[in-house]
């Protein structure tokens, strides 16, 4: 029987060399595109006709529209508005890449750490080089909570640099272990379909109930990712 | 859906407006917190992963600085506590509310600028 975490293969299907790096196109590169794709068809083919009376496609354009400025006017403040089309751009990109790996045969991009670390990171630089372009030198005083006494410092500075630099690391690691724990959840049990022969129809059963849990997972998590994310442009707008 | 007669504008402004006031007012009275609707797995989840990481990071600069500084094992030791308090400081971030960052956040007084609150 195949193992679980063949599913999580890359496999090269143009390979591309840029310079002795290799940047082949893989199948996670293949479906990154399919979200990006998708998404775009989605919110402009809704978008279409953009009548005054929404129809069904263009509500659930609306509504996304809605729930992300929504998301970012209650957790990050009025004046991240500006941030709006990458808060939009992320939630949506995950949203996308999440769904489209649990469709049967499809790859989930966001079962990589390296995606979702590397989304992370952009977050992470972004909203520090906000912080620093916004307050300057006294970004770093952020390190230091005020009322400490000085000898203190030394203590309390690394550990709030260390828990400052924990921020990608569990922002990508959350993503990317709920995703990659219900893909291997999911086939675990398809695997015992095949073993149990008639009896199983009762896995089967399982597996039906888990595909609704992983949907919402990748629902969620995708929300998590994008709330998160307004959370530390409030922080890094409004320093304490 | 077609044959009903569309409404006019000012009937559809006013509608909208009337929903937007009801939808609005519960950026008040919402925990805004750290957004998650939590259940109790999710959110021993999130605990763990918050405390791993950091112990990871501690662990990852003290190791760089060892090789860096050609110090071995003493910043590797060094960070591994460091790496663990800030764990469990993000940890305790999390379950108090104070919020998902460093930084301390003074509960009460801060958030007077704008309406989120009880952040």
């Amino acid at each position: 029987m195949a193992s679980p975490l063949e599913q999580f293969e890359i496999h090269t299907l143009a390979p591309i060399d840029v310079g002795g790096i290799n940047a082949s196109f893989t199948n996670s590169s293949l479906f990154m595109a399919v979200a990006v794709v998708a998404v775009t068809a989605f919110l402009v083919l809704g978008m279409r006709k953009a009548a005054l009376v929404p129809g069904r496609w263009q509500s659930m354009a609306e509504i996304l529209y809605d729930f992300v400025t929504g998301m970012i006017r209650d957790n990050a403040g009025h004046d991240a508005k500006r941030f709006f089309p990458f808060v939009f751009t992320l939630f949506m990109f995950i949203l996308f890449a999440n769904l489209i790996g649990l469709i049967p045969g499809a790859f989930a991009v966001t079962s990589h750490i390296i995606v979702t670390f590397a989304l992370a990171a952009v977050v992470f630089l972004g909203v520090t080089l906000v912080a620093l372009f916004k307050h300057g030198f006294k970004f770093f005083t952020y390190f230091l909570p005020p009322d400490t006494p000085l000898y203190m410092a030394p203590l309390l500075v690394p550990i709030e640099i260390i828990s400052y630099l924990a921020r990608p690391v569990t922002l990508s690691l959350r993503l990317f272990a709920n995703m990659m724990a219900g893909h291997t959840m999911l086939h675990v049990f398809a695997g015992f379909v095949i073993l149990l022969g008639l009896f199983g129809v009762a896995p089967l059963a399982v597996i039906v109930a888990l595909y609704v849990l992983e949907l919402l997972v990748a629902l969620l998590q995708a929300y998590v990712f994008a709330i998160l994310t307004c959370l530390y442009l409030h922080d890094a707008l409004h320093l304490h | 859906m077609d044959e009903r007669k569309p409404p006019s504008l000012e009937d559809l402004d006013a509608r909208l407006r009337a929903a937007r006031d009801r939808v609005d007012p519960r950026a008040a009275g919402r925990k805004a917190g750290d957004g998650e609707p939590m259940s109790g797995f999710g959110f021993a989840f999130r605990v763990g992963i918050e405390l791993v990481a950091a112990l990871a990071v501690g662990v990852g600069i003290g190791w760089l600085l060892d090789i860096w500084l050609g110090t071995k094992p003493w910043f590797l030791v060094v960070f591994f506590f460091l790496g663990a308090a800030a764990g469990i400081l993000n940890v305790w971030r999390a379950v108090s509310g104070i919020g998902l960052g460093p930084g301390y956040r003074p509960v009460a007084e801060k958030d007077d600028d704008e309406m989120s609150g009880g952040r």
